[in-house]
């Protein structure tokens, strides 16, 4: 594909989401309209997030070539990092109120350790741990959900890809990786509230704003995060950033004797995908209201593989509409809203089944349609096969 | 003049095996070399290991004019340096188009931010068109890699190797699987390029290597068994004796 | 003891409560105390059966002879004899009723009289009572016993238990650092209680150190983990200094006093300042409207008026000294077991891995394929077992059949899966992952369709069911031994397959180079299927081992699934030996973690993984790594 068709696809793209997000907008309680619940505009906008880390993963897996099952991790940390601050904030809202309640004004460790009391109290602890000593500043923790999650895909990249691991290897490693950050934060002493998680996200402190409202506003913000990261992402890969990236894919060793250093290139589209995830995440989680350990599972990141898979690898709007697709359904099947199928002696509840029906087309598509969803744009342009 | 590469005292062996014994020889700059031998004498492992792809036991492999050890130093820095390596099967970037093969292999900085911010220039351009002319494929530069025929993909492969402009050019097997008249168009491109740098062609073809009408150095077991004319080495007698095995 | 000698008139045991008749018939618990011990120590054979009589309520008084008897029903009977002598009549007998204080005194006098009786079982819940009831009074009775006992087993407790008893109870304390001395060699959990009281030890404080007094360390508030405020407290608590009022009470206190928005001066909107409430404080201090804040300067001149020392409660200094060095050498020895425990532990815990990672090392080692279902397969396998043990209840042959059952259910599984998928995906291994985890996720939620989310179990036979315990410290479980055991089974088994058997032979050469080796004749499509069929039925008998000893869950694979290839990498791909010695590393290291920081198996686990990221970078091909060009790149 060239330059001008990804300029092209990348034009298209915007338009579909830009016309998108003001239809929905329209029709949003937002707006004064109840068409769209508002809880439905919150699944959309966390759809958007979930399409935003596709495209990181399309980066990742389906032009670079490296599979990893762990940018679900740098996701969730995106979530975490910037739910340490609305969680303070929140708390220390309702701390102070209910603190200047009483008939003398508190003192500031009065105050502190109220918060402390209020979100740490689910672990058995009043004080703060290091970690959170930035919560109370959104432009550093906004930072910060750039820089851990970057960090530390820095050191496991410089790890990995400098001892040469690839293929299956490295996505095993990548898994383990996942495993054990999770099991790391399901812990009491990880200070992030163990198995509990940060909640509450939902509220936007000091903002006197309904959720119709805040629900809108960060429906906006995904959708111009979506947009702005597919952009970059086409400029990325339609320059010869993109074809050193899909020579690594294709024949790594070969682009070492052209005299391209192999490990930086994929150490940077390691942290550089890695960035785009955690800055999904740090949309997401606030939709979501709730981020936990369980929320980076290696699953997860095996699910983000899915999409793309399911989408197409390869193609950025294939990633997006596999995001989109498979995550919606996944909602409307294991929410309980499709109709059961009944065949007499045996009802087939789609709550139970949908799982073993993604588990099974997931397997169809890598046999029988390896381009995925995708592939069926490039029959309809009439293009042939060339990613 | 100075050489421009010398291996002094390559060893390596694979599990008992010694691929390369004690191998020493050296090329000048602007040379075109041949390096015949049976299976197994070593010429691919020779290839390997001065581009880095295998670490030697003993020996080294020094370049250049301040004589640089290249033994330690990964495939990419060695490409940089300006050796370049076509293997026996054509590898070309199938996924992408001709153009695209050629201006990622354009001589020019390879780190990441430069690579990140590269913007298209006509300079880039041009040099493209012309290497495309070159290897004879200047009206399929937007046509996908994968599509070109065999003989095709070799020239791509050799015109992406000219394109990083190196020193050294390492040419495995390059006449195989080709056409006749595919040959004499390779021979000539590298009889051209020869002219502005050392290129060693490793090859079985005694015909081929008779066109090239150059010096050929024969390997046997790992270590140099003759050198000099292709006349010269095909009437020693220990030549013949390893080719028809004794 | 039914039949005695006494006479029937001139009963000593008639004598020796008729001197008590009074106490005893009064029964109070506070008076009772030197009849019982009359009774105990008179030495008479009849003493006991006459004890457990009066504790049963069935001892009478006949005050015409001045005399004790049993009565039952219509019938009584002499107290030493058990003869019948006459028949009963209301009026003439008084009933000996001894309340629940009284009866406690008896039945302690009773342990006495037991750890002397014929019976072995009265012998043993003798000792018991006395174990869990220690009294320095047991401890000549105890000392006596022992010359008569026969039973060795007996013996050893009972001698143990008088060590307990002396070093507790013991007369003199050369008895008692004796006794010290004589058990600094055992790890049993008893002595270490019995010893670990001796160096209990009280914080005190006064004005000098008493004469004497078996110290510990005397404490300068301030330093050594003694802040001044927990001494100043002490005083508090004594009666020695006037309470600091907490914040709460200030804050009361100033809530209380609130006059037109003021607080002693101060405006309320100022009191955010911890300064400005002090300074209420002070003023509604001078005003005695609130109690008096002792200031910093006056808490430290109370403080240092005392001296404060920690101080043993045992007084004797020689003993404690002596049970502080019991205590170092019994410790060195329990860490030296400890390691070794630990040792086992790992042990075990390699062997599952092994078990869980051989299929693996095969699959993925062998072939080259990844297999993300192959947890499932475990689970499949356990929870075959868990049907097979619905249908045969015993559980010996259940297990028995459940092995060869779950291999063939899991072969078939792998060949099925084999046939249908992985063989189209040969030399896509990124896309034969991501193939095998949608079967992987689709397997466990029809396993949670079938059997529900909660756990099911796999109860191992009863001859597994104990464990080998080597001393207080060392036990191990049979079904751990057992599973040892399978593994080291399982090792000898395939390596005799892929070394010695044709189709390991075959296995070999179709992955070395399939085109050579389809043309001598092998067909790769058989030999492929039949190895993965083969490593994935390993993972359904592993699974049955599994399950013996966790919980059979639908997502029971998770578990194993990582530890499984990390056990495969690290150990080196491609070959058996790999996957025993990566088996081992991981579950050694696992443990070895976990020992540093025992309450966090999670974070063993977490570090466990980081561990492996790193070794991976020394050793990429693993520990036991292919050599030369064979390996590839």
């Amino acid at each position: 594909m060239t330059a001008s068709h990804y300029r092209r696809n990348a034009l298209i793209f915007v338009l579909i989401l830009s016309l998108f997000t003001v239809l929905v907008s329209a029709l949003s309680a937002g707006a004064g309209s109840d068409v769209i619940a508002t809880s439905f505009i919150k699944t959309l906008g966390k759809t958007l997030c979930l399409a935003l880390v596709a495209i990181a993963m399309d980066l990742i897996w389906g032009y670079a070539g490296i599979l990893s099952l762990g940018h679900f991790a740098f996701f969730a940390l995106g979530g975490y990092m910037i739910g340490m601050w609305l969680m303070y904030e929140r708390t220390k809202d309702i701390v102070t109120q209910s603190l200047n309640q009483a008939t003398i004004p508190p003192t500031d460790q009065e105050i502190i350790d109220g918060i402390g009391t209020q979100i740490f109290g689910v672990v058995g602890s009043n004080e703060f741990p290091v970690i959170w000593m930035f919560a109370d500043s959104l432009i550093a923790q906004a930072l910060l959900v750039i820089l851990v999650p970057a960090l530390l895909a820095y050191l496991f990249g410089w790890f990995a890809f400098r001892s040469r691991v690839t293929g299956v290897y490295l996505s095993i490693l990548t898994q383990a990786f996942t495993l054990a950050l999770s099991l790391y934060l399901f812990q009491n002493e990880s200070g992030l509230r163990g198995n509990n998680g940060l909640s509450g996200l939902q509220n936007l402190p000091y903002v006197d704003a309904n959720q119709d409202l805040v629900s809108l506003w960060f429906f906006w913000a995904s959708a111009v995060a979506l947009g702005l990261g597919y952009l970059g992402a086409s400029y990325v890969v339609s320059g010869k950033f993109g074809s050193v990236m899909r020579a690594i894919r294709d024949n790594e060793a070969r682009v070492r004797f052209l005299g391209y250093k192999v490990e930086t290139y994929k150490l940077a589209v390691f942290v550089g995908t890695a960035i785009i995830a955690a800055i999904a995440g740090a949309l997401y989680y606030p939709q979501a209201g709730i981020v936990n350990p369980a929320e980076m599972a290696p699953i997860a990141s095996i699910y983000l593989a899915v999409w793309v898979a399911i989408g197409g690898r390869g193609r950025l709007y294939g990633s997006v509409i596999g995001a989109i697709i498979v995550s919606l359904l996944s909602t409307w099947f294991t929410g309980g809203q499709a109709p059961d199928l009944s065949f007499g002696v045996f009802t087939l509840k789609w709550v139970d089944w949908w799982q073993v029906l993604l588990g099974v087309s997931f397997v169809l598509v890598t046999l029988y349609a390896p381009k995925g969803i995708g592939g069926l744009f490039d029959l309809l342009s009439r293009r042939g096969p060339s990613s | 003049m100075r050489t421009l590469l010398e291996v002094v005292g390559l060893s390596v062996s694979f599990d008992g095996f010694k691929a390369i014994n004690n191998l020493s020889f050296d090329i000048r700059p602007a040379e075109l070399r041949a390096v015949i031998g049976p299976n197994g004498a070593g010429k691919t492992t020779f290839m390997d290991i001065v581009t880095g792809k295998t670490k030697p036991d003993h020996g080294s492999v020094l370049w250049g004019e301040k004589s640089v050890n290249l033994v330690g130093l990964d495939e990419a820095e060695i490409a940089q340096a300006g050796i370049g390596r076509k293997f026996q099967k054509p590898t070309v970037f199938e996924d992408q188009t001709v153009f695209e093969n050629l201006l990622m292999s354009l001589s020019s900085k390879r780190d990441v931010w430069s690579v990140f911010t590269y913007r298209r220039t006509e300079a880039d351009c041009a040099s493209v068109d012309k290497l495309a002319l070159d290897i004879g494929l200047g009206d399929d530069l937007h046509r996908v890699a994968g599509e070109l025929s065999h003989g095709q993909k070799q020239w791509l492969e050799i015109g992406m190797l000219l394109a990083q402009d190196p020193k050294l050019l390492l040419v495995d097997e390059p006449a195989a699987g080709m056409t006749p008249e595919e040959r004499e168009k390779t021979t000539a491109i590298l009889v051209e390029a020869a002219k502005t740098r050392a290129v060693v062609v490793v090859e079985h073809d005694m015909e081929f290597v008779r066109r090239l009408n150059c010096r050929v150095t024969v390997l046997h077991e790992g270590s140099v068994l003759a050198e000099g004319s292709l006349d010269h080495v095909t009437s020693n007698q220990e030549v013949i004796d390893v080719y028809l095995g004794r | 003891m039914m039949c005695s000698g006494e006479g029937l008139l001139a009963s000593p045991i008639n004598e020796v409560l008729g001197a008590h008749r009074d106490t005893i018939l009064k029964s109070s618990r506070k008076s009772i105390g030197p009849a019982i011990t009359a009774l105990a120590e008179s030495g008479l054979r009849s003493a006991e059966v006459t004890l457990e009589i009066w504790r049963d309520k069935d001892m009478w008084y006949r005050a015409s002879d001045d005399k004790f008897y049993r009565v039952e029903g219509d019938d009584v009977f002499d107290l030493a004899s058990g003869q019948r002598i006459a028949t009963f009549v209301k009026d003439e007998y008084k009933q000996i009723k001894p309340n629940s204080g009284v009866r406690a005194i008896i039945s302690s006098a009773l342990v006495g009289f037991h750890l002397n009786s014929t019976d072995r079982d009265k012998r043993l819940a003798a000792i018991k009572s006395i174990q869990r009831n220690p009294k320095p009074e047991y401890l000549l009775t105890l000392k006596a016993s022992i010359a008569e006992e026969s039973d060795a087993y007996l013996l050893d407790i009972k001698s143990q238990l008088l060590q307990i008893l002396t070093i507790q109870y013991g007369t003199t304390p050369q008895n008692r650092i004796a006794a010290i001395e004589a058990v600094s060699r055992s790890l049993s959990l008893d002595i270490r209680a019995a010893l670990n009281p001796i160096l209990a030890t009280e914080l005190r404080l006064g004005d000098a150190i008493p004469e004497g007094a078996n110290l510990v360390r005397i404490l300068t508030p301030g330093t050594d983990g003694f802040p001044v405020k927990t001494a100043y407290d002490m005083l508090v608590k004594q009666k020695l200094a006037t309470p600091i009022p907490t914040k709460a009470e200030v804050l009361t206190a100033l809530e209380d006093n609130i006059d037109a928005a003021r607080v002693g001066d101060v405006p309320v909107a100022q009191l955010f300042d911890p300064e400005k409430r002090l300074e209420a404080y002070e003023v509604l201090q001078k005003q005695g409207l609130a109690p008096k804040r002792p200031s910093e300067a006056e808490v430290l001149s109370a403080v240092n008026s005392y001296i404060f020392y920690e101080q043993y409660l045992e007084e004797n200094a020689a003993v404690t000294e002596a049970a502080k060095k019991a205590l170092r050498s019994i410790e060195t020895k329990v860490n030296l077991f400890r390691t070794v425990d630990l040792g086992l532990d790992a042990l075990s815990l390699a062997s599952i891995y092994f078990l869980a990672a051989i299929g693996l090392a095969i699959t993925f080692g062998v072939m080259g394929v990844i297999n993300m279902a192959h947890g499932e397969f475990i689970m499949m396998g356990a929870y075959t077992g868990y049907v097979i043990q619905q249908i045969i209840p015993d559980h010996t042959i259940s297990i028995i059949v459940a092995v060869p059952v779950a291999f063939v259910v899991t072969f078939g599984a792998g060949v099925a899966m084999e046939r249908l998928v992985i063989r189209w995906l040969y030399n896509r291994p990124l896309e034969t992952l991501l193939a095998t985890f949608g079967i992987s996720i689709a397997l466990q939620q029809i396993a949670k369709n079938i059997f529900g989310t909660q756990a099911r179990p796999l109860t191992s036979p009863e001859w597994l069911g104990g464990s080998w315990v080597i001393n207080d410290v060392v036990s191990i479980s049979y079904i751990r031994i057992a599973i040892f055991a399978m593994a080291l089974l399982f090792f000898a088994v395939f390596l005799f397959i892929i070394k010695r058997s044709r189709l390991g032979l075959e296995t070999r050469a179709v992955t070395q180079n399939p085109a050579m080796a389809s043309a001598m004749g092998i067909n790769p499509d058989r030999v492929n299927m039949l190895t993965f069929g083969l490593g994935s039925g390993v993972a359904g008998i592993a699974g049955v081992a599994i399950g013996l000893f966790a919980k059979v869950t639908s997502e029971m694979g998770n578990d194993y699934i990582v530890q499984s290839f990390m056990s495969v990498v690290v150990g080196g791909v491609g070959n058996i030996w790999g996957a025993l010695a990566g088996a081992t590393l991981v579950g050694f290291m696992q443990k070895g973690i976990e020992w540093f920081n025992p309450s966090n198996t999670l974070a063993a686990q977490t570090y466990m993984i980081l561990f492996v990221i790193i070794f991976i970078q020394f050793r990429p091909r693993g520990i036991i790594a292919l050599k030369g060009r064979a390996a590839g790149d």
